[in-house]
């Protein structure tokens, strides 16, 4: 299945290279432009250079001591939600039915979540949450809890945590799903005649199967969460204070609120030139994960050419493991 | 051997987890104001209409669904004429910056909507198509042509080689083989793809409502301005939220079995 060189395979990629360049390469190139200026309002603007960028990275002054506090917050945020819906999704992929209806039924219900438009997954988190009328906020207050997300900066932290928590581990798990769903039966088959525990099974056969999806799970998951607005907005309105106040709440703040474009283009830039830079260590991990797994799996055609023997022991199970 | 001891457990807590909050937001649509803001009750004692109706009845409420719904089919059908013959290119062969260019539209994919907001609302007054379905459904573009380009080239690859060149000595040309042939093949792909475009752009709210003021303001709009101006009426808020989760909950009905391997990107 090697590709054939054709150039003229452009033609097709044309329409597509058309449209999203008209809709990133344009507006980037305003983007730089703003953020090389100042204005004073009157659609006057001045030559800064690279000033706004100093003051950007500089934690002392006020655009860099807000662009930093909410560059580590939104850090912190995607670590703890990673750390939550990873091993999470995993565990709720595991514990999909195998057969019958409810499959299908958990699979809806499970999807449900990401259907949803943003800002109502805020408006329901709000009114999920509130002390006065929220079930959730009724039942901790009334079990002694001093729970108010809007007041307390924790409770404001945990709300937002678990909401992302909701909004998104089905993604994580229904990704591991499909990957599960790839593992042919005489693997499971074989691992119990080698008496395999059920860690040795999942060590053995589902994690390394479910690699490629979680790398992708892992790249959604962080890219999305670090570009999080709506739902915190929604819910928080980036505060109590600043305590929520996310990247992306922050730019929208500069850009659209007091319409300081020189700070709000220098700041978009250096956002994306982390998100660019973090996007492309995926892509190169997952494309060398790809070609790894080719090989391996050309190899193993190669030397066992009839894959169709239930009873074949699995390659990647060592007995010494697999013995519980 | 295949699940995990408790499974039943973890599932059904998990299921409730991802329930309770919308049965809250259900509960509250048929609730009155008044028994909102009075009792804490776990359903409704005095059920009743009056947020929905007010929404079908009241034109500022109802034109938000439609707007929405109309740049989102725009958006969808953009995406996919666009992204299925590329789909191809990446699938079938290697040209100049090719892999350049795959990672060049994954990057957007992952690009902030809040880099974009204020550039795409200064190009869309410029091009006179601010406030229209137009404006959102292009800005959509920006991370939906990427994702179908990537599901459907996930497809595209798992048809053989062969049909292709049997069709082309067959004597067909591309165009007619391309519409025949290859886009039958992976029609299940094309709904993966489409259902992904038609959900991100549903659920997407700051590009949306930036692009939009008056005449095609998406109803995730129209809840949190008209909502916030008039104080918070609750029951409404909840219905309006309520009306938004349906459309999404059809669609997954039609492609539940397909819903898994589009989430990988049809890279399983």
């Amino acid at each position: 299945m090697d590709k054939t060189v054709n150039q003229k395979a452009w033609f097709l990629v044309l329409p597509v290279f058309l449209v999203v360049a008209f809709s990133a390469v344009l507006p980037l190139m305003t983007v730089v432009n703003y953020s090389m200026q100042d204005t004073f309002g009157n659609n006057q603007f001045f030559w800064n250079g690279v000033g706004w960028f100093k003051e950007l990275l500089d934690p002392s002054t006020d655009l860099g001591g807000r662009f930093l506090a909410s560059l580590g917050r939104n850090l912190f945020f995607s670590l703890v939600i990673l750390a939550i819906e990873v091993p999470l999704g995993i565990v709720v992929a595991l514990s999909m039915p195998r057969e019958g209806w409810t499959v299908a039924a958990c699979l809806v219900i499970l999807a449900l979540p990401l259907l949803i438009p943003w800002n109502v997954v805020g408006t329901i988190w709000q009114i999920f949450g509130r002390p006065d009328i929220g079930l959730l906020g009724y039942v901790l207050n009334a079990a002694g809890f001093d729970y108010n997300y809007v007041s307390n900066d924790i409770d404001a932290w945990v709300t937002v945590i678990v909401m992302d928590v909701w909004h998104w581990t089905s993604l994580v798990a229904l990704l591991c799903y499909a990957g599960l769903k790839s593992i042919p039966e005489a693997y499971y088959q074989a691992a119990q005649i080698d008496g395999a525990s059920r860690w040795a099974v999942f060590k053995a056969i589902q994690l390394p199967k479910m690699n490629r999806v979680l790398l992708i799970a892992v790249l959604l998951r962080f890219m999305d969460s670090f570009m999080i607005y709506t739902e915190p907005f929604v819910v928080t309105g980036g505060g109590p204070g600043n305590s929520t106040t996310f990247v992306s709440i922050e730019l929208v703040k500069i850009a659209l609120g007091q319409f300081d474009l020189g700070k709000a283009a220098a700041l978009s830039l250096v956002y994306n030139l982390i998100i660019l830079i973090v996007c492309w260590i995926f892509y190169t991990v997952m494309t060398n994960a790809g070609v790894e797994r080719k090989v391996q799996a050309s190899s193993e055609e190669a030397t066992e050419p009839k894959p169709s023997a239930a009873l074949k022991p699995v390659p990647a199970l060592k007995p010494k493991e697999g013995v519980a | 051997m295949h699940s995990i001891p408790g499974r039943r457990l973890v599932m059904g807590l998990f299921l409730i987890f991802l329930l309770l909050p919308i049965y809250w937001l259900v509960n509250m649509s048929f609730k009155t104001n008044s028994e909102i803001v009075s009792t804490m009750t776990l359903w409704p004692h005095t059920p009743t209409l009056q947020h929905y109706k007010r929404i079908f009845t009241d034109e500022s409420w109802y034109s938000g669904y439609i707007n929405s719904l109309e740049y989102v089919v725009l958006n969808t059908i953009i995406s996919i004429a666009v992204a299925l013959p590329a789909a191809y290119a990446f699938s079938r062969y290697r040209f100049l910056g090719d892999k350049h260019l795959f990672f060049w539209l994954l990057s957007n994919r992952m690009a902030p909507a809040a880099v974009y907001a204020l550039p795409f609302f200064n190009l869309y007054s410029a091009i006179g198509l601010f406030d229209t379905p137009w404006a959102v459904a292009l800005a959509h573009c920006i991370f939906n042509v990427p994702l179908a380009v990537w599901i459907l080239e996930g497809f595209v690859s798992g048809v053989p080689r062969e049909i292709d060149e049997t069709a082309f000595l067959d004597g067909y040309s591309f165009p007619r083989f391309f519409i025949k042939i290859l886009v039958p093949l992976i029609a299940s792909g094309i709904g993966v793809a489409a259902f992904f475009c038609f959900m991100f752009s549903w659920v997407e709210l700051l590009l949306a409502r930036t692009l939009t003021s008056v005449q095609a303001k998406p109803i995730a709009a129209i809840m949190t301005r008209t909502v916030s101006a008039a104080g918070m009426d609750w029951g409404l808020l909840a219905a309006a939220g309520v009306l938004t989760i349906i459309p999404g909950a059809l669609v997954i009905w039609f492609v539940r079995n397909y819903i898994a391997r589009g989430f990988a990107l049809g890279r399983v």
